[in-house]
Formats: C-alpha cells, sequence, structure tokens
C-alpha cells in the first residue's frame, strides 16, 4: 500500500477545538505528548453513546445492555487490530498507561520478584515506568540497573548484555516524551529474551504517532494511554501475552474480574475480565474506539511521515533562525526520533519562555516533564517542550518560531 | 489577557539577572529546600539568627536553587527585606506579602493589608497575581524561608 501525504487543513478543521480562537487570534496547540486534542467522530460517538446505547456491560440481559457491550467489546476488537495482538483478550482496559505499568509492578513483580532480582530501566524513562519499580525496591529489595544515553540522546547499548545478565524485566519507553528518541524497540525485546527477561513497553508515547505491532516487536507486555492518541482520558490499555497474563495473580478485586465468589474466597473470570474489576470506563473505551478508526483512517505510516516532515522543518527552522540561541534536545536523526522537541532558548527559563508563548496563543509545556532523573542528566531542572501530532503543520512551526523572537525582546537577551 | 509588562517589571528582571545574596551558609546555620514539584523550580534558603536588641533577628541570609524569573526574583527581593529584622518584622512581612499574593490564612481568610508594613520594590511582584499559575513561583521562597525559620 502506498502512503500519501495527511491533508493537514481538512484534518485541523475536523478538531473542534482547533478551531476555537483566543483573544481573537488562533490557537497553536503543541502539547500533544501531553495530552491530544479530540476529533469531532471522537466526541460525536461519546455524546451519541451516551444518549443512545448508554447502559452497563457484561452483566444485564436486556437488548440495551447488549448493545452497550457490543461496542464496548468492539473497541477491544479495534484496539486489539490497531497494535496487531494475536488475541482479543490481550488487550486489558486500564485508567491510563501509568495505571498500566503499575498493574504490571504490583500483579506479576510481587508474584515474580525477589530481594536481589534485576529489572533494567532506561535513563529516558519517565516518572510511571521508574515508580512503580522503586517502590517494589523499597518493599521486596529488588535492584535497578539503568541502560544510559549516547551524547545525542539515545540508548547507549554498548553495555545492555552486561546490564541484562542475571535480569527478569527490561522495561523501556519506544519513544522518550522527552527527547523525542524512538528506541530500537524489537532489538531491545531480543536482548531482553535472550537474557531471559520479560520485555515490557511502554508505548504512550509512540503508539499515537507510528504502526505499531506488538508481535513484530515481540513485546511480552505494552502500556499506552487513549487520550494521547485523540481518545478520551480515563482509559489506557495493558497488552499482555495471554500465557503471561493468565498466570498472573489479579490487581484490583471485586465484581466482573470474577468467576465465582463464595464465603471462604473467589476463583478469577477468564481474560481480560480478570483484570478489570468493577464497572469500567464504558462510555471512555467506546470513544477510544472511534479514535482508533479515526487513526487507522489516516494510515498510522502517513501519520509518522507526516511528523518526520514537520519534525525535519522544525528543526531546520529553529536552527536556521536561532542558530547557538536554540538547544535542542535528543536526536537529530528523523529516522529515529519523533516530533516531540525539548528545548532551552537563550537564558529564558521555561517558564517564563511558556509564559511569553502564550501571549501568542502557542501552547508548549515547561517543566520537568516527569522525568526528574533525566532532566538532571541532562543538566536541567526544567526544559520547554513543543510536540508535534497530525494537526500540526508547518504553520505552527513559523508561529512556534515567531512567538520565540518576541521572548528575546522581553527578556532583552 | 494583561499585558506582560505587568508581570516582568525591570526591578524583576534585574533581580532575576543580579540575584541578591547569592550562596549558602555552613551548618548549623538553619536551612530548608523547598520544590515545586509540578515544575522542578527548586530554592535553598539559609540564614543566620542571633539575639539583637529587638529580640530574635535574621542577621544573615543566603538564597540557593534554580528557577524561573518570577520565583528566583522573589527570593531574591525578599533576601534583601529580610536581611537585619527582626524575626516578629519577618513574619509580619511574610503575612502581608502572602496577602498580595491573595493567599489566604491559616483559617481560609483574606489577610487584610498591614499599613505598618511596608512591601518598598516588593510591590514590583503585584502583578503576578494576574497570574494564578505563577503565584507558587513567587512564593516559593517566603514558603522556603518560613521553614527555616522554624529550625531557628
Amino acid at each position: 500500500m502506498t502512503g500519501h501525504a495527511l491533508d493537514t487543513a481538512a484534518i485541523k478543521q475536523q478538531f473542534p477545538l482547533l478551531q476555537r480562537r483566543l483573544n481573537g487570534a488562533p490557537l497553536v496547540y503543541l502539547d500533544s505528548a501531553n495530552t491530544s486534542q479530540k476529533p469531532a467522530v471522537v466526541i460525536d460517538t461519546i455524546a451519541d453513546f451516551m444518549r443512545h446505547s448508554y447502559a452497563p456491560i457484561n452483566r444485564s440481559a436486556y437488548q440495551l445492555a447488549a448493545e452497550a457491550t457490543d461496542l464496548y467489546e468492539g473497541a477491544r476488537s479495534k484496539v486489539q487490530q490497531f497494535i496487531n495482538a494475536r488475541r482479543v483478550h490481550e488487550i486489558v482496559f486500564t485508567k491510563n498507561a501509568t495505571e498500566s505499568l503499575n498493574l504490571l509492578a504490583y500483579s506479576w513483580g510481587r508474584a515474580n520478584l525477589r530481594a536481589g532480582d534485576v529489572v533494567v530501566l532506561t535513563h529516558m524513562e519517565h516518572h510511571a515506568n521508574i515508580v512503580p519499580w522503586h517502590m517494589l525496591v523499597a518493599e521486596r529489595g529488588i535492584v535497578l540497573r539503568w541502560v544510559p544515553l549516547t551524547a545525542d540522546g539515545q540508548l547507549d547499548l554498548t553495555t545492555l548484555p552486561q546490564l541484562l545478565d542475571g535480569a527478569k524485566v527490561f522495561s523501556f519507553t519506544a519513544m522518550s516524551n522527552v527527547l523525542g528518541t524512538i528506541t530500537p524497540v524489537q532489538q531491545l525485546c531480543a536482548a531482553a529474551h535472550a537474557a531471559g527477561a520479560l520485555a515490557i513497553v511502554d508505548g504512550c508515547q509512540y503508539v499515537p504517532h507510528n504502526v505499531t505491532d506488538v508481535q513484530a516487536w515481540d513485546a511480552d507486555f505494552m502500556a499506552f494511554s487513549s487520550h494521547k492518541m485523540c481518545g478520551p482520558s480515563g482509559v489506557g490499555v495493558l497488552y499482555g501475552k495471554e500465557d503471561l497474563l493468565e498466570a498472573m495473580p489479579p490487581f484490583l478485586g471485586g465484581g466482573n474480574m470474577i468467576a465465582d465468589v463464595r464465603l471462604d474466597g473467589f476463583t478469577t473470570a477468564d481474560l481480560p475480565a480478570k483484570f478489570e474489576a468493577g464497572t469500567p470506563p464504558i462510555t471512555e473505551v467506546v470513544g477510544m474506539g472511534a479514535a482508533v478508526d479515526f487513526l487507522t483512517g489516516l494510515g498510522m505510516a502517513n501519520v509518522r511521515n507526516h511528523e518526520m516532515e514537520v519534525a525535519a522543518y522544525a528543526q531546520r527552522t529553529l536552527t536556521e533562525r536561532f542558530g547557538d540561541d536554540i538547544q535542542l534536545h535528543g536526536p537529530t536523526n528523523i529516522e529515529v526520533r519523533g516530533a516531540t522537541f525539548s528545548l532551552g532558548f537563550r537564558n529564558i527559563h521555561p517558564h517564563d519562555l511558556s509564559q511569553v508563548l502564550d501571549q501568542k496563543n502557542v501552547c508548549v509545556r515547561a517543566g520537568h516533564h516527569c522525568a526528574k532523573p533525566l532532566m538532571r542528566l541532562l543538566g536541567v531542572t526544567a526544559t520547554a517542550r513543543a510536540s508535534f501530532y497530525l494537526y500540526n503543520d508547518t504553520d505552527d512551526v513559523d508561529a512556534l518560531a515567531d512567538a520565540l523572537d518576541g521572548a528575546s525582546d522581553i527578556f532583552g537577551y | 489577557m494583561p499585558g506582560l509588562e505587568d508581570l516582568y517589571r525591570e526591578i524583576i528582571l534585574d533581580h532575576h539577572r543580579n540575584p541578591r545574596n547569592r550562596g549558602e551558609l555552613p551548618p548549623p546555620a538553619p536551612h530548608a529546600v523547598g520544590h515545586n514539584p509540578l515544575c522542578g523550580d527548586e530554592i535553598e534558603v539559609f540564614l543566620q539568627v542571633t539575639d539583637g536588641p529587638e529580640g530574635l533577628t535574621v542577621s544573615d541570609i543566603k538564597v540557593g536553587g534554580q528557577g524561573c524569573s518570577i520565583s528566583q526574583s522573589s527570593a531574591s527581593m525578599m533576601s534583601q527585606a529580610i536581611k537585619g529584622k527582626p524575626v516578629a518584622e519577618v513574619q509580619a512581612l511574610v503575612r502581608r506579602f502572602k496577602g498580595m499574593m491573595s493567599i489566604p490564612d491559616e483559617h481560609g481568610n483574606d489577610i487584610e493589608p498591614d499599613p505598618s508594613v511596608k512591601l518598598g520594590d516588593l510591590e514590583a511582584l503585584q502583578g503576578v497575581v494576574k497570574y494564578p499559575v505563577r503565584i507558587k513561583c513567587a512564593i516559593l521562597g517566603w514558603n522556603t524561608l518560613l521553614e527555616a525559620l522554624e529550625q531557628a
């Protein structure tokens, strides 16, 4: 199948919020690595579902409940196909990617990790893939090892075999939320397996922007969130290989996750209900299904190509206009990065920078991006981050550059 | 939206570029570190508190840390304003400053401005109140000062 260029003007039209004018001027939304905006089709699907089809799922016999259940489970099938999972029940709905990773650390980790067991992480993880493991360090005495970074913000794999030697788990991001770096996921999964370790992929920055194939990767688990991929907040996904999910103890206990409850105990339901205790985010899951259809309609390979073009244009424009005054963190090679740029600009603190950019309706995140260990390695306490998505184009890059010019005026650099 | 000139007054930018009383005091100087967990800003306050004619007095203060222009200039101006002042006056100034930042007192009530407490240059920070997100930047040094005072 040959790709086609995204028609960004037409795509922007499909996002009601991007039509909004603030103080008489259009919005330039460059914070999609934080959370993405929603197309009308997702908003409408959610509203239609609540108006016409909302009902409990998996527990009532009437027609309306069956309809709601079909829509909920239909979304699971869409997600399965979107990431090419082998079985539909390998898709577990959670609250977000953070909960998915916590579920793994809690359920798999507590069943399988003992004092001295090694978990390998990387220096570019965000807090959701660090703190749950720190909690096991405190509780179980497991040991963490860290894959370092190269000077240009890629994983330094020269010592990977030694780091993985004897490890039980290798948990790593597929794309850095700070540096934009895309990691060699398939190679990392193979290295983990060669060492006898499980491979856990944090896909929350990667999945919204790229073709994802968990079988090609041979990932054991993968976590990602709906809200970064044009879907609603409040729902995320844990993908896991069937045999691994089967062997894991349940996480939260309650309704829906049981086959039977007696006075002396319980037996768990089959996958995926075993990990979906209580009433799930029904509406949000249905909305996520609509987001997956929207993305599939555009074609993820086309999305990736579009973002590579925008990223290349951003690198070129910002470097040409500001030279040494701008510092772009992360790889320069577009092949191994997404369109997420952490930047330093002159000596202006990221907070001040984002405040000044906000005057021009340019929305960027300033802060540590929930990745404080990485910030320390970069030698900064914070960065400003501009992250582009399928609805951004080169005009947005120009708007960012123009707004940066205004920042110099105020701070007199 | 208000113009940014209300926020970035010249005196604020001056304190940002040339922070006053920058540095550290050796142990056992009362010392506290304040973090803004949302953005990573950090301020360190070191005090020397001695007995003076008007009771306990902040005879020296040093400020460390890093962050945005508002957090750093606010801490710099604060250090200038309280150096050499009796602790009781310092506490009244903290209260007055928090009132200017629209921060309620410990009972959740508005703080009435006390006209006997002079803000001086600190009045330049008044514009911050129009940018609610930045109030926590302006107040970080002051909360850190209170923590350090508790150790004195």
